[in-house]
């Protein structure tokens, strides 16, 4: 208990700074109203990069290859390959420099959490806005484990790689250091980093 | 049908063409009387079907909105007729529109509703109608595509103003600037992006730093004075002045506040370009310095020779315009065209100078200036940028964004217009 009395003081002080984050001053109180937990946890489907907004669950390729053959196939192709309703998530490799560059998931994407995220929120396409039955709904396990297939096919990940919360934010992509600037801290700064009349450095 | 409505229609059926101004009252009746047959002109006075309660164009007035000949299922792109707009705002019907991958949702703004929320004090839930109690503003803005003028629109020798570079549209804001509602959620230390969502099907997301949604972005209800426009984002989208067209949120549902940005799928695969040596530009935000002559311009045919006005559009990303030079022999010497004012920052300004033409061929070209000095580069400057030359633009198979060279017409001594982009 050495530093018994010493946090105590670190709690009150917490305590006191957030408390008063709290009772700060609205100009409008009478619009708006508080979110609930659930509503919240409903609309909340962002995933940063650091994917520590990730839901549980896990998954790997050849369970995502059973659900790609059943949901994806018809867009993207037998191979992955692309047709003309979906794009190509395979292939491309040493493009990017040339007048032909294909900016596939394997050869472009800078991270891996993108990729669950753009599943998750947009697949398989709504085109007209239909209202979805839940059950059609892609489960966060089924998404883990579509990405953890295009993963795969792209030679990123091994076959038996599990995918979840833990490891696919730790997925390093082929392509993280083909932006410029690369750091995301230093993309904030739009004129100080040398962009000017439209174009960037 | 009630006996009135079906008689009302089977009177317009005899009554046919006849021009409502063209009837005289038999009697002298009070206008907002409608009671009378009189009115029986084959619909209900003050219902949707009153052709006179929601005004319409002359039967001659036919200019209309192009789409991209190039358009997908999923983007559905359809752009301005630049060359027909009079002043610097864009008729809302007249708006450009591009939807990437969702059809445009039925929203029901009763039940509609908008939430701030991460690294905030306390999140906040708004209704339509809690949104419209707030102090509200009205900018004029421009929004643009980032792929606007990009070099597989302007390929063609023939291409009109509307294909070149009708993806930029102005129309006058109105709602209530983001900050005050951010002021209501109070923000946590270390947050510096938000990201913004939509409610279509596809929730499409853009990543926008925390800086730009205090400065000047605006939540908003209303555009050219009516509601937003479904397609524009009805009830509610995000205008963000001066940035990329993904950065201004239709359909806006959500905005959560963060510490990095969320590499959403406009952030990055979207919304990217690539240099020749294969490396992308992320992040680039704001669209550049940018003008067009849009009379004459592409297409057109010069009706003879003698006065001609030079007229046109310009507009920049990073704030008002503040010179527009035009050259007439095809960028050898510019004359200061004159800026019709007041320059709203992030806004469409019409630029205009008087001009003879004298028969012969000419090139016509226009070159602005912004706020911080910048001005719009010619194609050569940009190939020096870029390190390529011309063919590049027209050879690549990848589109590129935020592309705002001079826009050279060149007419010809018969006096027919054509794109000279690549020429010049």
């Amino acid at each position: 208990m050495q530093y018994g009395k010493f946090s105590l003081v670190i709690l009150v002080t917490t305590l006191i700074i957030n408390s008063g984050a709290c009772a700060q001053v609205r100009t409008y109180p009478d619009l708006g109203t508080t979110p609930s937990a659930e509503q919240l946890k409903d609309w909340d489907i962002s995933i940063n990069v650091s994917g520590d907004e990730l839901p549980p669950g896990s998954g790997i390729a050849s369970q995502g290859e059973t659900i790609y053959m059943q949901r994806c196939v018809g867009c993207h192709g037998q191979n992955l390959e692309g047709t003309s309703l979906g794009k190509p998530l395979v292939g491309g490799q040493g493009t990017l420099g040339t007048l032909t560059p294909k900016k596939t998931i394997g050869v472009y994407w800078p991270f891996a959490t993108p990729i669950w995220d753009f599943i998750n929120r947009s697949m398989p396409p709504n085109l007209y806005n239909i209202p979805v039955d839940p059950s059609q709904k892609l489960t966060a396990d089924q998404v883990y484990a579509l990405t953890a297939f295009i993963l795969y096919k792209n030679n990123i990940i091994a076959e038996n790689e599990v995918m979840d919360r833990e490891t696919l934010p730790k997925v390093e992509m082929p392509n993280r250091d083909g932006f410029i600037p690369t750091n995301l801290d230093d993309v904030l700064d739009y004129r100080g980093r040398g962009c000017r009349a439209g174009t960037c450095p | 049908m009630s006996d009135r409505r079906r008689f009302l229609k089977s009177s317009a059926a005899v009554i046919g063409g006849v021009a409502v101004g063209g009837i005289k009252p038999a009697v002298a009746q009070r206008m907002d009387d409608t009671s009378g047959e009189y009115w029986s002109l084959g619909y209900e006075p003050n219902t949707p079907d009153d052709p006179r309660v929601y005004g319409q164009r002359s039967r001659y007035v036919t200019s209309l909105r192009t789409y991209n000949p190039k358009r997908t299922r999923a983007t559905d792109d359809i752009h301005t007729p630049l060359q027909d707009i009079e002043g610097f705002v864009t008729p809302a019907p007249l708006h450009f529109n591009v939807n990437h991958g969702s059809a445009i949702p039925d929203i029901d703004p009763s039940t509609h509703k908008f939430m701030i929320h991460g690294m905030v004090d306390k999140p906040l839930v708004f209704t339509m109608e809690e949104l419209k109690r707030f102090p509200s503003v009205s900018r004029f803005h421009f929004v643009e595509c980032s792929y606007n003028a990009a070099p597989p629109e302007r390929r063609y020798p023939d291409a009109t103003v509307a294909r070149t570079h009708g993806q930029t549209s102005c129309s006058l804001w109105t709602g209530v600037p983001l900050s005050v509602l951010l002021k209501e959620t109070g923000i946590k230390d270390g947050a510096t992006w938000i990201v913004a969502e939509g409610g279509e099907a596809k929730k499409r997301t853009k990543s926008i730093p925390l800086s730009k949604a205090l400065d000047d972005a605006i939540v908003a209800w209303g555009q050219n004075g009516e509601p937003v426009r479904p397609e524009q984002g009805f009830p509610l989208r995000l205008v963000t002045p001066g940035y990329e067209g993904p950065a201004n949120v239709k359909w806006l549902r959500r905005i959560k506040l963060g510490a990095q940005p969320w590499i959403a799928h406009a952030d990055n695969p979207g919304h990217t370009t690539l240099r020749p040596d294969g490396k992308g530009r992320w992040f680039e935000f704001e669209m550049g310095v940018n003008s067009v002559i849009t009379r004459p311009s592409g297409g057109q045919q010069m009706p003879g020779r003698g006065f001609h006005p030079i007229t046109g559009l310009a507009w920049s990303g990073g704030g008002a315009i503040t010179r527009v030079e035009v050259s007439t022999d095809g960028g050898r010497t510019w004359d200061d065209a004159q800026l019709e004012g007041p320059a709203h920052r992030f806004a469409h300004t019409r630029f205009y100078m008087p001009w003879k033409w004298q028969g012969g061929e000419a090139v016509i070209m226009s070159r602005a200036t912004d706020e911080h000095g910048d001005v719009q580069p010619s194609l050569h400057e940009l190939n020096q940028i870029y390190g390529v030359q011309t063919d590049y633009w027209l050879k690549i198979k990848d589109s590129r964004g935020h592309f705002n060279p001079i826009q050279p017409w060149r007419i010809t001594a018969e006096g027919s217009i054509t794109n000279a982009v690549w020429e010049i």
